[in-house]
């Protein structure tokens, strides 16, 4: 992989780098690959968004960052050091990278009330009470949480208040890194815009590194500074989310883009299959078979993601080809959009 | 004017003590895909439940009409109601993975449906369900038709939903938020097959959904609804250009916009006067309690719902003028 990193100038030192990354699951026949040589890196301060659809492994890259699924292969390091140590420094290193989950009503347990759910954290760090509950009431009011509600049960709470009790958990650590997982798919929309203005004030307060996992693309671009898009497990364009606004390169990417309701009714012609999780092509490029573009180059042989401007990385053989040229028509799309 | 295909009159829903649908009326007219939106909570799949008379009998309190080719669903007798669900109405429902019996084939669930409401040998069935899956563009139905529900993926599962909905040819396909479980690939995918399956059997949908821009895209009118009430209700464009209702007004500037606009950078998206303690009283506006312009007025009676533009343009606030509305649309 190493030139993702080495020539992406925004990554001097990154916090968090994922190298050439492997999650298998299932054994002998079953085995498949939910991660496939993910590479990337997220600097102090930075939001990088994940946008991908169901079985793109996107959960499973969240899962593997903060060590709740084995990887088989690559390296997750945390400030330069590798997480697959076994020490216990390592295990310190791990608390500054916490996971919000998506759906706050299942992440929070419905038997204990909010005071207990807070302090369990603090607890296992050994925080003595005096500074457990000082420490509990500065995160209840970094996200506008009325310390009233420690007393309450998680079901007496809104949607957003319960995802806001979700970020105040995690808050408590002081983590440096968040994993963001769908952290507002399961929102109303006016409490979708309450809680991703949260997280934007956070971030400036604190500098915190996000890894924005979200299909919605209209979160994605309030929230994030560059965007990777998975297919299947790999990468297949990772670039400036300007950059891959204006000019989206692979074409599952304009797939995704050309896909989202709302740019006015058009009756556009979208390849009839869908992806499958089980179903990963052979041999080739792992999109070859919805492909528009597809040639017997691209069922032969995968393509490896490469850089093609400014921070843009594309897996596509096809990319700097007649995709620019179409690129232009998906722009004008997206600036259509703003008529709604 | 075309034909009325549903007409819902003063349609009420208890739920024990509380007011769930509060009297609204629309109707759906032939051919047209009519959207209901509104946030969790609103009652918007009550209306949908009741308008095939699902709902439970105990515990639950139905009043009004709903006029199904002239019938009351809510009234006809008990062995009249399963013909008109499937042929004058049928539903498709949020989470296919749950709506279909996971022990059963895809083929022995359709050919099921089929046989309930025709006449038909079992043979004959099992023909026509490997037609209906093919209209819903299942590829291979031959071989497929034997498999089962897990064996499919998600936008599969919603397309064999929408083969068992509309085998007995309704009149009325209400779809209940039918895309929310799906990716946005398949998302728009399912509703292009929706569309196309509404001008080829010339059937009506109303289609359930908090997403506005899906409503943007498919639907040729709204309703919006708050708190079990009708606020508004137009058609799209009108809705979109124009809309009048302050909750509208809000939840068409809570959209966050697709690029430029607003980002963690330079701005913050616009999040719309907070939720208040929603006041139990039944007799005024419902999102009073929210609402940043409310009176006084706004409390103590319901609203009633007038005409405030061209093409059927009807809004429930009598606080709003039509040119403050105007002036302050945010997108």
């Amino acid at each position: 992989m190493p030139h993702v990193l080495s020539s992406s100038p925004v990554c001097p030192l990154p916090l968090l780098s994922f190298e050439n990354v492997e999650v298998v699951y299932g054994q002998a026949r079953e085995r498949r690959k939910a991660l496939d040589r993910v590479s990337f890196a997220i600097e102090a301060g930075e939001t990088l968004a994940l946008v991908g659809e169901s079985g793109s492994g996107k959960s499973t890259l969240a899962k593997a960052a903060i060590g709740l699924v084995p990887i088989s292969s690559g390296t997750i390091r945390l400030d330069g050091v590798d997480l697959a140590q076994r020490h216990r420094s390592v295990r310190a290193l791990r608390s500054r990278m916490q996971m919000v989950f998506q759906d706050s009503g299942s992440a929070l347990n419905p038997l204990q009330t909010i005071q207990r759910i807070l302090e369990t954290p603090l607890k296992i760090r050994g925080v003595p009470r005096p500074e457990r509950l000082a420490r509990i009431a500065e995160a209840l009011e970094q996200v506008n949480l009325p310390t009233s509600i420690l007393t309450r049960y998680p079901h007496a709470l809104s949607g957003g208040q319960k995802q806001r009790v979700g970020i105040a958990r995690v808050l408590l650590l002081k983590p440096e890194i968040l994993v963001l997982d769908e952290p507002v798919s399961s929102l109303d929309i006016s409490m979708q815009a309450q809680v991703l203005n949260l997280l934007a004030d956070l971030q400036d307060r604190h500098r915190f590194a996000y890894l924005f996992i979200s299909h919605d693309m209209r979160s994605v671009n309030f929230l994030s500074d560059r965007v990777a898009v998975l297919y299947l497990g790999r990468i297949v364009e990772l670039a400036d989310r300007a950059a891959l606004q204006a000019n989206p390169l692979h074409p599952y990417t304009r797939l995704l883009f050309e896909s989202i309701p709302g740019q006015g009714r058009r009756h556009i012609e979208l390849p009839s299959t869908e992806a499958s999780g089980t179903e990963t092509a052979n041999t080739g490029c792992r999109f070859h078979k919805r492909c528009p573009l597809v040639t017997s180059l691209c069922r032969e042989i995968e393509p490896n993601l490469h850089v093609t401007g400014h921070d843009h990385f594309v897996a596509c053989h096809h990319a700097q080809t007649e995709q620019v040229a179409s690129a232009r028509v998906s722009r004008r799309a997206v600036n259509d959009l703003r008529a709604i | 004017m075309s034909r009325l295909i549903a007409d819902i009159r003063g349609l009420s829903v208890h739920f024990g003590e509380h007011l769930i649908v509060d009297g609204i009326d629309f109707s759906i007219q032939e051919n047209e895909i009519l959207a209901l939106v509104g946030e969790s909570g609103c009652g918007k799949s009550t209306v949908a439940l009741s308008l095939l008379r699902l709902l439970p009998d105990k515990g639950c309190t139905v009043a009004g009409k709903v006029l199904l080719g002239g019938r009351d669903i809510l009234t006809v007798p008990e062995n009249e109601l399963n013909d008109l669900r499937g042929s004058a109405v049928s539903i498709i429902f949020q989470d296919p993975s749950t709506a279909l019996n996971p022990v059963w084939s895809i083929g022995s669930q359709i050919v099921e449906t089929l046989r309930r409401h025709r006449n038909i040998s079992a043979k004959a069935a099992r023909r026509q369900a490997i037609d209906l899956l093919d209209l819903v563009a299942i590829p291979d139905p031959h071989r497929r038709i034997d498999d089962f529900p897990h064996q499919f993926s998600g936008g599969m599962r919603q397309r064999v939903m929408i083969a068992m909905a509309i085998s007995c040819n309704p009149r009325l396909l209400v779809a209940d938020e039918p895309t929310t479980a799906l990716d946005v690939t398949t998302q728009a995918q399912v509703l292009e097959l929706l569309d196309k399956l509404r001008r080829d059997l010339s059937m009506s949908i109303l289609l359930i959904t908090h997403d506005l821009s899906l409503v943007a895209d498919w639907a040729d009118r709204v309703v919006v609804m708050y708190g079990g009430q009708i606020c508004e209700s137009a058609p799209t464009r009108s809705l979109f250009s124009a809309p009048f209702h302050p909750y509208t007004q809000c939840l068409l500037a809570s959209i966050p916009p697709l690029s430029g606009g607003p980002t963690h950078r330079t701005g913050r998206l616009f999040e719309g006067p907070s939720a208040g303690v929603v006041t139990a009283s039944a007799a005024g506006c419902r999102y009073a309690a929210r609402c940043d312009r409310a009176e006084a007025s706004c409390l103590s009676a319901k609203p009633a719902i007038f005409s405030v533009g061209a093409g059927s343009h009807l809004a429930a606030c009598p606080v709003v003028k039509p040119s403050v509305s105007l002036a302050a649309t945010v997108i």
